[in-house]
Parts: C-alpha cells; structure tokens; sequence
C-alpha cells in the first residue's frame, strides 16, 4: 500500500538534497530542470494532489472485494430473517469450505500466471479412489492418504506436462486431466456412487464441533489450517516468495538462479493436493464417494480467487483473496436460496460479479501505471 | 586481491543457427575500472554479457574470474563466482518491494540445513540490509515497502543497479542502463556506477550514449559482428576514431 505521507516527505526532501548537494557531473540542462521544479510549486502541490487522490483510490479498489463482501452480508441479514441465524451460518460456512479450499490451490496456481481447471475432477477422482480403498482396507489412514496421493498425483501429471512438455500455457494440460480424471472416476466407480467412508473423513467433512459449538462445522477448523499453513508458506518461506517471484516475471526470475520449473511444478502439485483436501471434506458430508462430486468446481474455485481479488494476471494475491471470494460465492449462493430466487439467476449474478472483479483488476493496473507516472514527475 | 584481472573472457564464440554472435572474442575487466562496450546493433554485445551472466552457454572459449576458470553453466553459477547482471529489461519483479527485489534468488533465511528454498526468510534482517545498501548508494526511494512496479523507471534502474551491487559482487555488467532513463535519472545511474567503481568493483557497461561513455568509462572496446575490432581510452580527441570504429568506416 502507498505511503502517501512518505512520499510526501521524499518529494521536499529530495529537492533539498538537490539544490544542496549539486552533483559535481550534474549536466546544465539538468541542473535547469530542477532549478524550474522547484520554482513551481503550485504545479507540484497539483500534481501531490492527483497523486494521493489516485492512492486513495487505489486503496478502495484493493478493499473492494472485502466490502462487497460485507455489504452483501448486510443486505442479506436484512432480507432474510434466516440469513444471520448460527445454524445457518454453519450451513454457509459448510458450503463453503470446498470452495475456499480447492480456491486457495487455485490461488497458487494463478499466483504463478496459470490455472488448474482439472481440481473438480481431481477431487471425484479422490473421493472414489478413497471409498474404493476404505471398501478393501477398511483402514482410514490408508483411505485419506490415497485420497490426498491421488489429487497430488494428477497435480504432479499437470505440472510434469507443463514444465517438461513446453506447453506455452497450462490451459490445455489441465483441460486434458479435467477429462481424464473424470473418466477415471467414472470407470472406476462404474458411473455409481460408492457408499461408505472411514471416520475420520465423515468426522471431518460431516460433523460439527459440538465441544465448541454445535452449528460449527468440523470443516471450517480445516479450511483454517489451510489458509494458516499457506499464508506462513507463501509470506515466511523462501519457496513462497519464489512464487511470487515467478508470477511477477518468469524469465526474470530464472535468470536470477531461483528454479522455475520446479516452482511451477510445485504449485500444481499443491493445487491437487488441495482438491484431495476437499475430497475428503465433500465424501465425509455426503458419507461416499461419488464420479459426480466436484462437478464445476474448478469455475467456482477460479471465480473465488479473482472475484476475492487476487489478480489474473499473476503475482499478486493472497490467501485472504481466495477467501473473501469463497464466501462471497456461498453468500450470494445461500442468500438467494433463502429468498427462493432462481438457481438460473444465482449464475447470472455471479457472472456479473467476475465480471466486475476482472475489470477492477485491469482498472488497477491502469490506475497504477498512472501513479507511477505522476509519481515519477513528483519526485 | 589477487593479481589477476577481475574477468578474463578468452577465445569466446557464440552461434546461433546461421548467426556467429561472438567470434573468438577476448576481453578483459580490471577491478576499480570501468569498461564500455560499444557496438552497433546487433554487433554481440548482449550475447557477450549473457554467456558471461550464464544465460547462455560459450560453445568455445573461456571465462575466468580472478584467474580462475569458471563454467557459466548457469546464472546461479555466475551469480556464485561474484558476476552480478543488471539486464537490459532490468529482470525486476513488479509485484515485489524493492527488498524482496534486492533479494530475489538468494533470500537471507534459516536453518542451513534445510533446502535452500523450505528455509524460514529472515524478514527483517533482509530490510535492514537493504535499508543499509539503498543509503550507501545514496537512493532515495518513495517507499522501500511499495511494489518495484509503482516506481519511476530511474528508481527502477536504481534497484536492479543496486541488486547487483547488494552483495559481495566483484564484477558488475549493466546493458543499456540508461536507454531508457532521462537525465536526470540517467545521472543517478551514471553516479551509481561510479560508486561501483569506488568499491573495487570491476564495472561493464554497454552503451550507446557517448557522452556517458566519454565520462565514466577508463576504458573502451568495440565490437563488430561478434568480433572485437579495436579499444581505445575514450578521451574527446578519439571520439571520432570510436564512432568509426563503430559504425565500420574505415579498415
Ligand atoms: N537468442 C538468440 N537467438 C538467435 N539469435 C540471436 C539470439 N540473441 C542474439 N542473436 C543474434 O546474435 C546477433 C548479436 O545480437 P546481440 O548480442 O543482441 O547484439 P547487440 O546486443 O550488440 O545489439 C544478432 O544477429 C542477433 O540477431
Ligand atoms: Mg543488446
């Protein structure tokens, strides 16, 4: 975030090091430039007002996602006596634990300019794998470590592809596991839910936590740990930064020794790892495990990470992103369901909500360009 | 320090399909000394510096650092052996503050025995450090803790100029790094590179703005289609005889 005060103090601060110190190879033309700047003030107090009035602005644009989010909660509690109620929120937050976390897989993903939209698939790929397993081994570790094994694995095939097959883009590798993968659980499954899930998943995915309170689902404690565990990934270990580094300029940072390829095959592999994270939230509330699960979750989990406001482009973004956005997608879900509005509507409106989210993203980067300018005439 | 020059490249050449981009080049660097590059387009200059940074690979010759033969096999190698690069596109991460830029590649962190990249970043050690070396360098930036992309292109300049001297860098290449810059933020590169110099650092610098060349650099070489055709101590009086030597007049 612009710290307009800082700038503030540079810009005066600067020109009196200037005129002080004046640099003994310093060119006449140069020297001129200066003397002039500093002779116009009102021009400079103009531009210093453009620049914070664009600051400010650009502070509202990155809150934004954060308060539409709490105006969207406003709105619903007021419409719908329901809405504000714990066992409803349980039920919001229920909803939305998939999202946020195959949202914050995705998020790395697209962190790195990339998307993974084979996760729904991953996660049915998981869920029938695990209730495969847990039929012939009964054994629940056994079951949640093939279920976590398998979204890791088609994670580890699409960045594999990616790095190795110089695909130019991972669009069409994870479009290709997208298919496969439900195939996969399809065969597997024989096109039927497979019924029957360890404890430890039902208990994860199913229950809530009745020593705390009982509208609280045990899957929110997950999706907590993920987020935690991710962001101290993302913001204290080298490898997260590298991320971001990869993200911010790939060519970049492979010139400066930090391993690209293995960065994005990591990330991918994270990606998977989560769908198989959701796999086991999504068989334990449904108590099986099913070729259908995850159907479009991948557009949901996109969606969530852009519309939280993370940006498309790569680089920028954080845990709390893919979160605003997953609850933002299960609010605007939930509210409308209670307010008996058409299923068709709930996608329009969270089209129109992408929609929205993508320009802010672009309106940013232009926004910036132009506090880069202005602030290079300032300073 | 040893009596051996800072870099040595001996009997360097490069081909790329058809193109010979260097032809048995040979260039030498010494510490507390700057020395310009001056070639027409295309004429080399940025393959010379990218096999010497490891982004590509001689297909004959050599590269020694303080004597020492080095294989450039890859950036971090270059990195390694003390050979710092600040690249024409300047290889900045916008999206990152000018720290984590300083940083970038080789993050202070622990423990040690972990993997280099599983290590914990020692946050705030890597800002005081680049406190440090930002003053040192006298830049000034709006705001150390704002992303590179929000920067003015001098104070760009300024972080790839200073990243490259951030460490224990005996050799500092820049390509181009004022083609972009006005002139004022052209004079803060030019200062820094004088810094540079005072440091002890063996200084490169490709250019073709004469009058900074005229100014900063002890020595001069040129090139011509990959090949090195003539060096020269860049003093107004053989300016005419550098731009011939350019521009292939004569010979
Ligand atoms: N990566 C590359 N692939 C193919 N040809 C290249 C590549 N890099 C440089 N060249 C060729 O090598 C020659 C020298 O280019 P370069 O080193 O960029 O020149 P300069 O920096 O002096 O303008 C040119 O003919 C250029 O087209
Ligand atoms: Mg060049």
């Amino acid at each position: 975030m612009p710290d307009i005060e800082a700038m503030h103090h540079h810009r005066h601060r600067g020109a009196v090091e200037e005129t002080q110190s004046p640099s003994g190879h310093g060119s006449d033309l140069a020297q001129e430039v200066e003397a002039m700047r500093i002779q116009d003030p009102d021009r400079a107090d103009e531009g210093l007002l453009r620049l914070k009035a664009l600051g400010a602005l650009l502070v509202l644009l990155r809150l934004g996602p954060v308060l539409i989010l709490g105006v969207l909660v406003v709105i619903m509690a007021n419409l719908s006596p329901v809405f504000a109620t714990t066992q409803n929120l349980g039920n919001v937050l229920a909803q939305t634990a998939v999202i946020a976390i195959l949202a914050i897989g995705q998020l790395l993903v697209i962190l790195t300019r990339g998307i993974d939209l084979s996760v729904g698939s991953s996660l049915a790929l998981s869920a029938v794998v695990g209730a495969t397993v847990f039929g012939s081994s009964d054994g629940g570790a056994l079951t949640v470590l093939a279920m976590l094994g398998t979204g890791a694995a088609v994670g580890a095939v699409n960045g594999l592809v990616l790095v190795y097959g110089r695909l130019p883009h991972p669009f069409i590798i994870t479009l290709a596991t997208l298919s496969i993968a439900r195939g996969l659980a399809l065969g597997i499954s024989g096109g039927q839910p497979i019924r029957g899930m360890p404890d430890v998943v039902s208990t994860i995915g199913g229950d809530s936590a009745t020593w705390l309170a009982a509208w609280l689902p045990n899957s929110t404690f997950l999706v907590a740990g993920v987020a935690v565990v991710t962001t101290v990934f993302l913001t204290r270990i080298v490898w997260g930064r590298w991320i971001y580094a990869v993200g911010g300029n790939p060519d970049g940072a492979r010139r400066l020794g930090i391993p690209r390829s293995a960065v994005l095959i990591s990330v991918y592999v994270c990606s998977g790892l989560l769908a198989g994270v959701a796999a086991i939230v999504t068989s334990g509330r449904l108590n099986a495990g099913s070729p259908t699960f995850g159907d479009l979750a991948e557009l949901d989990a996109i969606a969530a990470v852009v519309i939280g406001g993370a940006s498309f482009l790569g680089g920028r973004g954080h845990v709390g992103h893919a979160l605003v956005g997953a609850f933002m997608i299960g609010v605007i879900r939930n509210g409308m369901n209670l307010l008996n509005i058409e299923a068709y509507l709930q996608l329009i409106v969270i089209g129109v909500v992408i929609v929205i989210a993508v320009e802010s993203d672009v309106l940013r980067g232009r926004l910036e360009s132009r506090f880069r300018v202005l602030q290079a005439a300032a300073s | 320090m040893s009596d051996a020059p800072a870099l040595a490249v001996r009997g360097a050449t490069k081909r790329f399909g058809a193109v010979l981009a260097l032809d048995e080049v040979d260039v030498v660097a010494q510490h507390g000394e700057v020395l310009a590059v001056l070639g027409d387009n295309g004429a080399g200059k940025s393959t010379l510096i990218n096999c010497i940074s490891g982004v590509h690979r001689l297909d004959a010759g050599l590269i020694e650092v303080e004597g020492e033969e080095v294989s450039m096999s890859s950036p971090a190698v270059a990195r390694a052996a003390g050979i710092e690069t600040v690249y024409q596109d300047l290889a900045l991460f916008d999206n990152l503050d000018a720290t984590a830029n300083l940083f970038a590649g080789r993050e202070q962190a622990v423990p040690a025995w972990l993997p280099r990249g599983m290590r914990w970043m020692r946050r705030s050690e890597m800002n005081r450090a680049s406190a440090e070396r930002l003053r040192r360098l006298q830049i000034s930036l709006p705001d150390r803790a704002s992303s590179v992309g929000m920067m003015s292109g001098g104070q760009r300049q300024a972080v790839a100029v200073a990243r490259s001297a951030a460490f224990a860098s005996r050799i500092v290449i820049l390509d181009e790094p004022t083609a972009a810059l006005g002139l004022r933020e052209s004079r803060q590169v030019l200062d820094l590179i004088l810094r540079l110099r005072s440091e002890g650092c063996a200084v490169i610098v490709i250019s073709h703005a004469m009058d900074h060349v005229m100014e900063i650099a002890d020595r001069a070489v040129v090139m011509r289609r990959g090949r090195v055709v003539g060096e020269e101590v860049p003093r107004p009086e053989n300016r005419s005889r550098l731009v011939s030597l350019i521009v292939g007049g004569e010979s």
